[in-house]
């Protein structure tokens, strides 16, 4: 038997099967799947072959349900077909998942199982997604560890040929998916043997083919449709003993033996708990820690759930059993149970003739929520009271309706000859590369079990990232988080002040800390609460300054390979020489392909890394004053201070059912409470050379550079060190104005620099603004920042609302979000509530913008001192375009009613104000204001009359003042998964605004093509270099004719931008924006993001253009191109970004070819646009606002 | 016909007329057109330690920029099989301008470390390099380091290179050198088989209205050419080593004059990028024919007839020649500008 054991995730273990037994593999991505499609289309490009020593076609689609339409046609054609997904897009597979199954078409579905968006969206696991598909046909096959991935994908795959029945094979999101461990993968040997080529043969006998024809897809009437649909139940009939078959071939060929049901415990147990997916590792630690110390307790893990073989069941049951407690990994409002628990109480009814024990149904684990041995001890003593409850849930404190189970969280099942070790890195930083890279060598050489699992926080700036590494003497089945580590390790000293690093650390745990501190200095340095626990604990302590050492080594910021040294030496888990060689290979592995210098870089960082290590001497108390930060200011509401910071500090495990919205409705404007301080480096501003523009506040990522006028009598009680300087406003001289910094929320991205157009005439390098270590001015930065939001806002009435300069005097309602560090896209939002927020509705599609727009525990949506601002939500990816469609029609339906209604009520309320209502002139932000102040009035009045037709209309007279529907999305939904919508939408002429973050790839999950991805330009699932160039989605809403349409750029014109929103606010109809967003997957420094923005439009890459089918009207050509011809060569913008530059290092002749194309482009498109804009006129139009 | 052949750093060259380290050299159908025009070598464009780590270290920071910041994005790009980082390419550039050229085909390095320039040397070696130009293409911008500590170690690294590789050296120096004779020759002493002179340096502007520092490449013009006659004129009776001009060489007579300071080859980038590659065919024929017309049976004889010795009076490559030009300036009175007096 040969065996290939080897340190794996999840997903890539499955994704080796899967890719070896498939011939087409249509995928789109989607977390926590989209490892399996990707690594899939990294071997097809590498001209991997499956078994038959064909490389599979990789292909992504526009959305999962073309996915699904995609498997479907290539079953029916006749190719080894599969696909991998997760949660919503499960969902959109499941109409062809009817169709696949109805037709006994062999396919398998690879699911890293994910809980559903419902009050909230979640990437995590649970087993929702696959709960949802049950009825759907599917056979489904249940793994609860990277092994058993590998092994029941491979027995999936036979058995969907064997049986005809598809298979949706799942295994935990994240927990599995991500996790790595030892695998043994089967081998192509073991695959070969385990697929029967007769049943391939039979399979591709069945496709459609013109050679022997036949149609399938009918529509069936009422007299056969019904029979029709009960063909198939022999097939299901046998499909579990087909599999179990499989399964012991399997086991013969491996020697891993897997069960559809497998029982673990005491034979005579009486308390059992029944179980699918990661969980029953936990559950099988438990139970061996609990019958060693006397208890008789077992678990029956199903395997197979669909068929349901409720007799295989029932037969693994042990006969003493008097409880069991089955547990489902999802929820099913209303329902009397989920649905595992349905169907074991189902089985029993119809196959036990003997055993009927009582049976409590709990819900544990929903979207990756922790279950650990101390939960499962819980349920096991739940399950002895003589009272239980029904109904349960483990692992939240439910203080509502009381179902949660209490538990002993000290319990636990750890044992103390595994080493368990805790990492917190700062996102980028390498932290969790080089565990991924530990972990490795330690799996593969050393003679240590090992398991890797990494978790992060949802922030794309300055995020944490927490690394749980196990190793020892057994398979390690700890399918939970480390609480009680022998190392802890902190890579990033502020942590320390932020969040309870060392709650983790055991009794006599080492401690590993990178600081700019040495030995003697550190101790001072630390807050208080942490000194104490590193006394309390007896920690063993060491410090490094890994960042200095680092540099010296010219590494920059990079400290991963250091602190992995110095992991090594402290744990000494394998020879120190071994260790430094292993790390070194992986050095190799992993940046060699990134040039010599950079493995020599790293080198020498190891070899630095243990002069660099100290042991720390530890006092007898602590002595520091300070201790760490309160997660939320004082000042913060009630409610951010009750539940929000709890979030913010790590700790939102803790909170009770009763402290969450029970709807998933959040307070806006709470990230100004979370002040993350995650700069090294704030712009300081230099008053005496600004000119007062506004682009550093225009273009700020971050809402943090902000501009005030004021009266200077108002500056008199400012702090020391406040800046100002006589107003560069004509009719304002007399005022001051000045520019500060919220230093707490700045990312240091440096954007605000790198736009400023002022230099300083005596020292070029300097700007208006410039950058400058936070230490020393942190403490006046906050004096200023709180100063300056006390100073009244300029009246928005008094401003011009086209001029950057005036706007940059406008409240942003979106600011401090967690983007990336100079991110392109949150500018354009920025400025769309400076100019409209007080009024605006927003349908966010799922993306980036979704994220950090609304991924807990803050928002960055927030509102006026009027406290109006922008009501924002997500519903899906999908159906954005429609989701916002649907808040148009809800409004105009709402102001129809009220208008109706104030008819009704002519007579009572008056002629007078009736008809100002009805005919106000809502163009402006004026004439908006005007109508609240009539509407006010209106309330008022029907404030006196309580009638029907009074209430009615209070109810509805908001929508008598103009709101503004704006439907916001990535080219990911626009351009492929919510085109179809959008589209429609567009065409629907409804009065509906559409702003496109354009970044050009699939941001979010990790740079996977879409339709927006320009020609040439890697990305994932375009590793060669994307072959087709950019949908022209401008051109298409044009054709239209009734849809406004601008395409614009920031940083290239921040002038024509502005009167693209502010056109597109006035248009009475559809309008779309499409908005260049420079981003993190363009890779490279965002500081110049603007700068490549200009660039772009130069080489007439991005044209600049405004569609306003209104200027037809007056003769003239709607089309209005605001760029100039092309004059910058292409690579001189392209070749500054990563995503053009990788090709022409891997592929150098394919990028010349696509770059000479993409320039060929650009020179038709200029001339098609040239003729459009001259199209209607007869002349040839041009302006450059 | 004249017999143009002449020996440069140990290779024999039909003719005088080197193609020097430029762009065009990247392109294979242009090396083959050179050689079709004439070119007796050509000189690769210069392989730079410094960029490959700077693209090294580029590519390193913004593929790792953003990877494992969160749990949806572990990465934003796929991993390619190569990224032709380092010298393969340029040493595949060697391999495949060698196996299109029947002419000799001299690579160029710019190293910035010991290990560097060792490193690269073989590797250009192994990857059948006629010869290798060493372009000292260097702005010692700090003050610290003096002239005898640049010029130390130039020469330790031409003499360590030269117990290293066995094929044929130049070293293409800048007009900086505090003593470019003194240096010349130490350079020679030290393994050097040739000596190019000079370096032109992409020099700096500046964009007023922007305040910016812009980069501007001009291209040569024949009056760079005086420079370089002379101090060949001065180094030719001292050093063992060839002496190639580059820089300034775009006519007939300027290819004259080269040698007859003492240039075994003169080499020509500018020329081509202005009048084309064919350029080099018209030279040949001015040559030829310059040769034919005053008795020359070869080039030889002509290298080094007007050195700094051969001439009958040195005070002309020495400070009397400065004295002479300059008495050769007056101001006009009327406009205050320089004029040359005719």
């Amino acid at each position: 038997m040969s065996r290939t054991r080897m340190m794996l995730e999840g997903n890539e273990a499955v994704a080796s099967v899967a890719f070896r037994l498939s011939e087409v593999i249509a995928i789109y991505p989607i977390t926590p799947s989209s490892g399996m499609g990707e690594l899939s289309d990294q071997w097809a490009g590498e001209r991997r072959t499956n078994i038959w020593g064909q490389t599979p076609t990789v292909i992504e689609m526009q959305s999962e349900g073309g996915a699904a339409g995609a498997v479907h046609g290539s079953l029916q054609a006749g190719a080894l077909t599969t696909t991998f997904t997760a949660s919503q897009g499960l969902l959109l597979m499941i109409p062809n998942m009817y169709k696949i199954a109805g037709e006994l078409t062999p396919l398998v579905i690879h699911v890293a199982s994910r809980a559903l968006a419902a009050q909230g969206l979640s990437i995590f696991g649970d087993h929702s997604d696959v709960m949802a598909c049950r009825a759907t046909g599917f056979a489904m096959l249940s793994s609860g560890s990277v092994q058993e991935a590998a092994d029941l994908a491979a027995i999936a795959h036979a058995s969907t040929l064997e049986s005809r029945i598809p298979f949706l094979h799942f295994f935990d999101g994240f927990r599995t998916s991500h996790e790595i461990n030892q695998v043994d993968v089967p081998t192509d040997t073991q695959l070969t043997t385990l697929i029967d080529e007769q049943k391939i043969a039979d399979f591709r006998s069945r496709a459609l083919s013109p050679d022997h024809p036949c149609i399938r897809g009918t529509a069936q009437n009422p007299d056969v449709y019904f029979q029709a649909r009960e063909t198939v139940n022999p097939w299901y009939i046998a499909c579990p003993e087909i599999v179990q078959s499989v399964m012991d071939r399997f086991a013969e060929m491996t020697g891993r033996a897997y069960h559809l049901i497998d029982y673990f415990g005491a034979a005579d147990a009486e308390r059992v708990i029944v179980i699918m997916g990661s969980g029953g590792e936990a559950i099988l630690e438990t139970v061996e820690h609990l019958n060693r110390n006397g208890a008789r307790v077992g678990v029956i893990r199903v395997r197979l759930y669909r068929p349901f073989p409720a007799e295989q069941f029932v037969a693994a049951l042990p006969l003493t059993v008097k409880t069991l407690a089955v547990l489902d990994r999802c929820k099913e409002p209303g329902s009397l149970a989920e649905p595992l628990a349905l169907d074991v109480i189902a089985a029993l009814q119809e196959y036990s003739s003997g055993i009927q024990p009582k049976i409590l149904r709990g819900r544990y684990g929903l979207a990756s929520k922790e279950f650990t041995p101390a939960m499962i001890h819980g349920i096991y003593q739940e399950m002895a009271n003589s009272r239980p409850r029904r109904q349960f849930t483990v692992g939240i404190i439910d203080d509502v309706t009381h179902q949660s189970i209490a538990y002993d969280p000290e319990f636990s099942t750890e044992s103390s000859d595994v080493v368990r070790c805790v990492f917190f890195g700062l996102g980028a930083d390498g932290t969790v590369s080089a565990n991924k890279n530990s972990i490795k060598i330690i799996g593969d050489k050393t003679d240590n079990y090992a398991q890797g699992y990494f978790v992060y926080d949802s922030k794309k700036s300055g995020s944490m990232t927490v690394s749980h590494l196990r190793f020892g003497p057994r398979p390690i089945r700890s399918t939970y988080l480390i609480r009680r580590a022998t190392f802890v390790a902190c890579h990033h000293f502020p942590f320390l002040d932020r969040i309870d690093v060392l709650q983790y650390a055991e009794q006599g745990a080492t401690f590993l800390l990178n600081a700019p501190f040495g030995p003697h200095e550190v101790w001072s340095r630390l807050p208080r609460s942490v000194q104490q626990l590193i006394i309390d604990r007896q920690l063993k302590f060491y410090v490094i300054n890994a960042v200095a050492a680092a540099a010296k080594a010219g590494l920059g910021g990079r400290i991963s390979t250091i602190m992995q040294t110095c992991f090594f030496r402290l744990t000494n888990v394998m020879p120190f020489e071994s260790a430094v060689a292993e790390i070194k290979k992986a050095i190799e592995k992993t940046f060699g392909k990134r040039g010599a210098v950079i493995v020599e870089k790293n080198f020498a960082a190891v070899d630095a890394a243990i002069e660099n290590l100290h042991p720390v001497p530890v006092p007898a108390t602590a002595s520091a004053i300070r201790d760490r930060l309160a997660p939320v200011p004082a000042e913060a509401p009630e409610f951010v201070q009750r539940v929000t910071a709890q979030i913010v500090a790590g700790c939102g495990d803790s909170l009770p059912v009763s402290a969450l919205p029970v709807d998933g409705t959040w307070p806006s404007g709470t990230t100004q409470w979370e002040r993350r301080s995650i700069a090294h480096e704030i712009p300081v501003w230099d008053e005496s050379i600004c000119i007062q523009c506004g682009k550093c506040v225009l273009v700020c990522p971050h809402a943090v550079i902000r501009a005030k006028l004021c009266e200077p009598e108002l500056l008199t009680t400012a702090p020391s060190g406040f800046r100002s300087s006589e107003a560069r406003w004509p009719d304002r001289k007399s005022e001051r104005f000045t520019l500060q910094v919220a230093p707490d929320d700045c990312t240091g991205c440096g954007v605000c620099v790198d736009i400023c157009p002022v230099r300083n005439k005596t020292e070029v390098r300097l700007k208006a603004v410039n950058m400058r270590p936070i230490e020393p001015l942190i403490d006046d930065a906050r004096k200023h920042w709180e100063f300056f939001e006390t100073l009244p806002d300029v009246p928005r009435e008094s401003l011009r609302h086209n001029t950057v300069k005036d706007v940059q005097l406008l409240d942003p309602l979106f600011e401090f979000s967690g983007a990336c560090a100079g991110c392109g896209e949150t500018p354009y939002l920025k400025l769309l509530t400076q100019l409209f927020g007080d009024r605006l509705m927003i349908a966010n599609a799922t993306g980036c913008s979704s994220i950090y727009g609304g991924n807990l525990p803050t928002t960055p949506w927030s509102f006026n001192s009027d406290g109006r601002g922008p009501a924002w939500s997500n519903s899906l990816f999908e159906d954005n375009a429609e989701f916002g469609l649907g808040m148009r029609l809800a409004l105009d339906e709402q102001h129809s009613g009220a208008l109706l209604e104030l008819e009704r009520l002519r007579e009572l309320l008056g002629s007078e104000l009736v008809d100002e209502i009805r005919t106000a002139d809502q163009s402006t932000e004026a004439g908006i204001n005007a109508q609240r102040r009539r509407v006010d009035i209106l309330k008022e009045k029907l404030r006196q009359d309580q009638s029907v037709v009074s209430k009615r209309l209070r109810s509805l007279a908001d929508a008598l003042v103009r709101k503004s529907v704006w439907i916001i999305g990535g080219d990911g939904w626009a351009y492929d998964i919510g085109f179809g919508g959008l589209d429609h939408v567009l065409a629907s002429g409804r009065n509906v605004k559409v702003l496109v973050l354009d970044t050009e790839v699939y941001s979010n999950t990790g740079g996977q093509a879409s339709k927006a991805t320009p020609l040439g330009a890697v990305a994932k699932f375009a590793s060669e270099g994307n072959t087709r160039p950019k949908k022209d989605l401008a051109l298409m809403a044009m054709t239209y004719g009734n849809v406004y349409v601008a395409r614009v750029a920031l940083g290239a014109n921040d002038a024509q931008t502005l009167k693209a929103f502010e056109e597109a606010e006035q248009y009475q109809g559809p309008a779309i924006i499409i908005a260049y967003s420079h981003c993190i997957a363009h890779g490279y420094d965002l500081l110049h993001g603007n700068s490549q923005q200009k660039a772009a439009v130069q080489a007439g890459y991005w044209p600049l253009l405004r569609f306003d089918p209104r200027r037809k009207l007056a003769g003239e050509s709607a089309m209005q191109l605001d760029s100039k011809a092309p004059s910058l060569p292409l690579e001189k913008y392209a070749y500054n970004e990563t995503r053009f530059t990788l090709l022409k290092q891997s592929h150098p002749r394919e990028a010349e070819e696509l770059l000479h194309r993409a320039e060929h482009d650009i020179r038709e498109r200029w001339r098609l646009y040239e003729r459009l804009a001259g199209l209607d006129s007869g002349t040839q139009e041009k302006s450059h606002p | 016909m004249s017999n143009l052949s002449t020996r440069y750093m140990g290779l024999n060259l039909k003719n005088p007329l080197v193609c020097s380290s430029s762009p065009l050299c990247d392109d294979l159908d242009a090396l083959r057109r050179m050689e079709d025009s004439g070119a007796a070598a050509v000189v690769l464009r210069s392989l730079f330690e410094e960029q490959l780590e700077l693209e090294s270290m580029g590519l390193d920071y913004r593929l790792s920029s953003g990877s494992h910041t969160g749990a949806e994005a572990p990465s934003y790009f796929p991993d390619m099989p190569t990224y032709n980082l380092g010298p393969d390419a340029y040493l595949d550039h060697i391999r495949r301008a060698k196996e299109t050229l029947e002419i000799p085909v001299i690579a160029s390095l710019n190293g910035v470390s010991p290990g560097g320039w060792i490193q690269y040397s073989k590797l250009i070696e192994q990857a059948g390099a006629d010869g290798l130009e060493l372009n000292l293409y260097d702005i010692p911008t700090d003050p610290r380091i003096s002239s005898g500590e640049l010029e130390d170690g130039y020469v330790a690294l031409v003499r360590q290179l030269n117990s290293i590789v066995s094929f044929p050296l130049a070293v293409k120096l800048s007009p900086f050198f505090t003593s470019p004779a003194a240096f010349g020759v130490r350079l020679s002493e030290a393994g050097a088989d040739a000596l190019v002179l000079f370096n032109r340096f992409y020099q700096p502007d500046l964009d007023l209205e922007t305040l910016d520092v812009v980069p501007r490449l001009h291209l040569s013009q024949s009056n760079e050419l005086p420079l370089r006659l002379h101090w060949t004129a001065i180094l030719f009776d001292h050093v063992k080593a060839d002496i190639g001009i580059t820089g300034g060489v775009h006519s007939p007579l300027d290819v004259l004059k080269c040698m007859m300071v003492g240039a075994r080859v003169a080499m020509l980038t500018s020329a081509l990028l202005t009048h084309g590659i064919e350029h080099l065919t018209s030279l040949l024929t001015g040559v030829h024919r310059w040769l034919d017309e005053h008795e020359y049976p070869a080039i030889q004889p002509v290298q080094g007839c007007m050195s700094l010795s051969s001439i009958p009076d040195p005070r002309a490559y020495e400070r009397g020649n400065y004295m002479k030009v300059l008495q050769s300036w007056i101001l006009r009175h009327d406009s205050g500008s320089p004029v040359e007096q005719s």
